[in-house]
């Protein structure tokens, strides 16, 4: 057996009752670039953090170069010469390369740029990377930033190196140009661990693939042996039969149309492409793709809160029968012209819910315009804490205890709990299941349902295939910022989602 | 103008000048740690009355070496302004109190404690008309012979040792910035304490260093003020608080680079005291005169936003406290 760079043992990692990694047993051979494959909270980026040294292991034995060591800060990785090049770049904007390099390095003797710079300027030769060691941070592309961190492990001497998806921020041609530097420093006899989910990069770059899922460790196989769809299999699994109720929907007629939506952000960046699909009332329509493929701009784009380039968002409204177009409405216009639209956000302290104040006053938040005269009317909402609550069985003391201080799972009850008490005809929910324990979950799931009984449409978006699969009626596939199907979520397995999470449209099709 | 008179207005610039270059290189040295401290008027309170404390104990127990009151008066100046700086960084780094409020009770708090030891001293001295230090004071004043030699002599030699100290910290306090691996820890630790952590710099020293350091050299400010500039006396009036926020609006005039304090202040200083050689000024105008050195503070403002060059901006994470990211 070829000896390893790294072989972690027995891994474990908890937080709280979470265990984000069960007993992993990952080995990176010398020399070799290993792809890291695993869906959103597989666990990949927890794992790697342990050998970086910003998580420490709960169990388990990591061995750098077979001697076993002990890794507790990132500065026991750089001793051990462990590199990670983190997705979020830790980069100062107003130093130059050269600065940010040598940053918090001890170094002997005088102060000296120039000599830092000329190593710098050496080790970009060697590689052919594109950056001058004078250069600023804020001057740079992503691509180039991204090229200082890779320099700044190599420049502290590191002969293994993670990196946690460094294609995300890349185009494609960026990213070849990666990969031909991975593949210069492979050949310089550094092995390398790159954590992706885009299938065809794995294929492309990587000599072997070790599989993570809901953090256990699935298993590896020789890149040349595997293809798309054999790493899809490996990376999903076999289905999970959940029991989530589904009741055929009753009588869905399209509720909001959604035609050529374009958004861009504020940098520029094309976040949803000619997005056009129907949500039908009395359905509940799930949202799947990998994290940032544009679901949060799509729910913000229909809740009013994102600038909407080009398309429209037509509303059939089930009373009046009437049709509207929703784009250039912020939600106060939209709550105006009569759309009954109930948004439970990703982000439910900050964009949710007031942390510091109580149930009611989180109702009120719901309510106040009502009110009339001068004061507002604070009943109705205590009515309503008070019914969810109960109903809802939040652990709580009093309703006007800060909800901050509530669990995950409470607080996420009292946010749907207020959404759905507006008898909305929309209701949008961005993970909202996402750290909650399985009890609550299946309260969350029940609520939904129920809505979508009484005629509103729902939309789910979800990072869990095997709920996505069990509670929804229909799927929207995004990828990208772009629709990559619309498909039957009873007909569909699992797999072919896997495959259209990683699939780009066809130009043209 | 004549002559004379440009050249006495050029020597009230730099004596002006010198008290808030003192605090801005202080501060310079805080919020490059990424700490907006607007305790500084408070701290400058703190470093006068601490040396003045000093001196008059010395001077009333039968002291008559002015070396020994200069260094006495000098190291509890620094020791009082530290303590102060002590307590706004225990309160910020280690309680993450809001940054501006703990800098504005700092700036009562300073005031308060210096002007009831002042009055304290008063009674000490028995009651009666002003408490002056004059042996310790002397040795602030004094100047060498080059100071009489003419126009050039009385421009360039005529002021206490601490007008050429300001500078020195000044010039000292770039190179430390600019060209030592400290100072550049230092400033990562300021503009992205994130990044800073994940490369290994102890945040939370560095910060508790560069606030205790900043004020002490903060609070010269204020020891130059009671020794050199009102000559030993004090006075429980409010001129070290107005001198200190000028010391704030001239870190922010100078874009935080401490070569740009030099000459910043002795502007300020020109302006502020513009107003004595302007004849037929009112009371009313003369006050407007006081305010132009926060009017040139606010142009350059307005300019240096216009601009956007990066290297001007002050450091990204400065008030915000820094929490280790957890999961």
């Amino acid at each position: 057996m070829a000896s390893c760079a790294i072989k972690m043992e027995n891994v474990t990692k908890r937080f709280g009752k979470v265990v984000a990694n069960d007993h992993i047993n990952l080995e990176l051979r010398e020399g070799e670039i290993l792809s890291l494959l695993g869906e959103n909270g597989s666990g990949k980026t927890t794992l790697m953090n342990q050998l970086s040294g910003i998580y420490y292991p709960d169990e388990g034995q990591i061995y750098v170069h077979d001697k076993p060591v002990t890794i507790s800060s990132p500065k026991d990785a750089f001793d051990n010469g462990i590199g990670m090049i983190h997705q979020h770049f830790k980069l100062v904007d107003v130093f130059t390369a050269t600065e940010n390099i040598v940053l918090g390095l001890d170094g002997e003797g005088k102060f000296d740029l120039k000599a830092a710079g000329e190593k710098i300027r050496t080790i970009c030769e060697k590689y052919g990377f594109d950056i001058r060691p004078e250069q600023k941070i804020y001057d740079m592309s992503v691509s180039q930033k991204q090229t200082v961190e890779i320099v700044k492990v190599l420049f502290r001497g590191a002969d293994i190196l993670i990196l946690d998806e460094p294609t995300a921020v890349l185009t494609p041609q960026e990213t070849d140009k990666l990969f031909d530097i991975m593949r210069a420093m492979k050949k310089d006899g550094k092995s390398l661990i790159i954590i992706t989910h885009k299938l065809h990069e794995v294929l492309d770059v990587s000599d072997r693939v070790a599989v993570l899922r809901k953090g256990e460790y699935i298993g590896d196989v020789m890149t040349k042996d595997a293809n798309q769809q054999s790493l899809t299999d490996m990376m999903v699994g076999h289905s999970v039969t959940l029991n989530i109720d589904r009741p055929m929907p009753k009588d869905p007629k399209p509720r909001l149309e959604l035609k050529n939506l374009t958004v861009y952000d504020e940098l520029g960046v094309k976040r949803l492409d000619d997005v056009s699909f129907t949500v039908m009332g009395g359905e509940i329509l799930g949202v799947a793709g990998v994290a940032g493929s544009g679901q949060k701009e799509l729910l913000e784009s229909i809740a009013g809160l994102y600038p909407v380039r080009s398309g429209e968002i037509v509303f059939h409204n089930p009373q009046s029968g009437k049709s509207e177009n929703l784009v250039g409405k912020d939600p106060l216009d939209i709550k105006r012209a009569g759309v009954g639209m109930a948004f439970v956000p990703e982000d439910r302290l900050g964009m949710g819910l007031v942390g510091s104040m109580g149930m009611t006053g989180n109702m009120l938040l719901r309510s106040y315009r009502k009110g009339t005269g001068l004061f507002v009317d604070r009943k109705q909402p205590e009515k309503l804490a008070n019914s969810i609550w109960k109903d809802l069985e939040v652990v709580t003391p009093s309703t006007a205890f800060p909800v901050r201080r509530m669990s995950g799972g409470n607080v996420q009850k009292v946010l749907v709990g207020r959404e759905i008490a507006q008898e909305p005809a929309v209701l949008m929910s961005a993970y909202a299941v996402r750290g909650l324990d399985i009890n609550t979950s299946y309260t969350i799931y029940n609520l939904l349902t129920a809505e979508k009984m009484k005629g509103v449409a729902v939309i789910y978006v979800g990072e869990d295939l095997d709920v996505l699969l069990e509670l929804c009626d229909r799927l929207v596939v995004l990828c990208g910022g772009q629709v990559s199907g619309v498909v039957d979520a009873r007909t569909i397995t699992k797999e072919e989602v896997g495959l259209l999470m990683t699939q780009h449209r066809k130009e043209g099709a | 103008m004549t002559i004379v008179q440009l050249l006495t207005l050029i020597n009230s610039a730099i004596a002006f000048g010198t008290v808030i270059m003192l605090g801005a290189i202080g501060e310079i040295l805080i919020e490059k740690a990424g700490n907006l401290n607007l305790g500084i008027p408070g701290i400058m309170y703190l470093g006068g009355i601490g040396g003045m404390i000093a001196a008059f104990f010395y001077e009333l127990h039968g002291g008559a070496s002015p070396v020994v009151g200069l260094i006495l008066s000098f190291v509890c100046s620094m020791l009082f302004a530290a303590l102060g700086g002590l307590i706004y960084a225990f309160l910020t780094i280690t309680l993450r109190a809001n940054q501006n409020v703990t800098g504005l009770t700092l700036t009562i708090f300073g005031g308060g404690v210096a002007n009831f030891f002042g009055a304290s001293l008063n009674t000490l001295a028995g009651g009666v008309g002003q408490i002056s230090v004059p042996v310790t004071s002397s040795a602030y004043i004094a100047y060498t012979p080059l100071g009489y030699m003419g126009t050039f002599g009385k421009l360039f030699f005529a002021h206490g040792f601490m007008a050429y100290l300001a500078i020195a910290l000044a010039i000292a306090m770039r190179y430390f910035l600019n060209r030592t691996r400290t100072g550049l820890n230092l400033r990562a630790v300021g503009e992205n304490p994130g990044t800073a952590d994940a490369a290994g710099i102890n945040v939370t020293a560095y910060k508790y260093l560069a606030i205790i350091v900043g004020a002490a050299i903060a609070g010269l400010g204020g020891l130059f003020y009671t020794m050199d500039y009102i000559k030993g006396t004090w006075a429980n009036d409010g001129t070290i608080e107005g001198l200190g926020w000028l010391a704030v609006a001239l870190v922010i005039f100078a874009t935080w680079k401490p070569l740009n304090a030099i000459w910043g202040s002795y502007l300020f200083g020109f302006v502020y005291w513009a107003y004595l050689y302007i004849p037929g000024l009112s009371r009313r105008s003369l006050e407007l005169f006081k305010m132009l050195p926060y009017v040139i503070t606010l142009v350059v403002l307005i300019i240096v936003s216009l601009r956007k060059k990066r290297e001007n901006q002050p450091p990204a994470s400065l008030g915000l406290s820094y929490f280790r990211e957890e999961r």
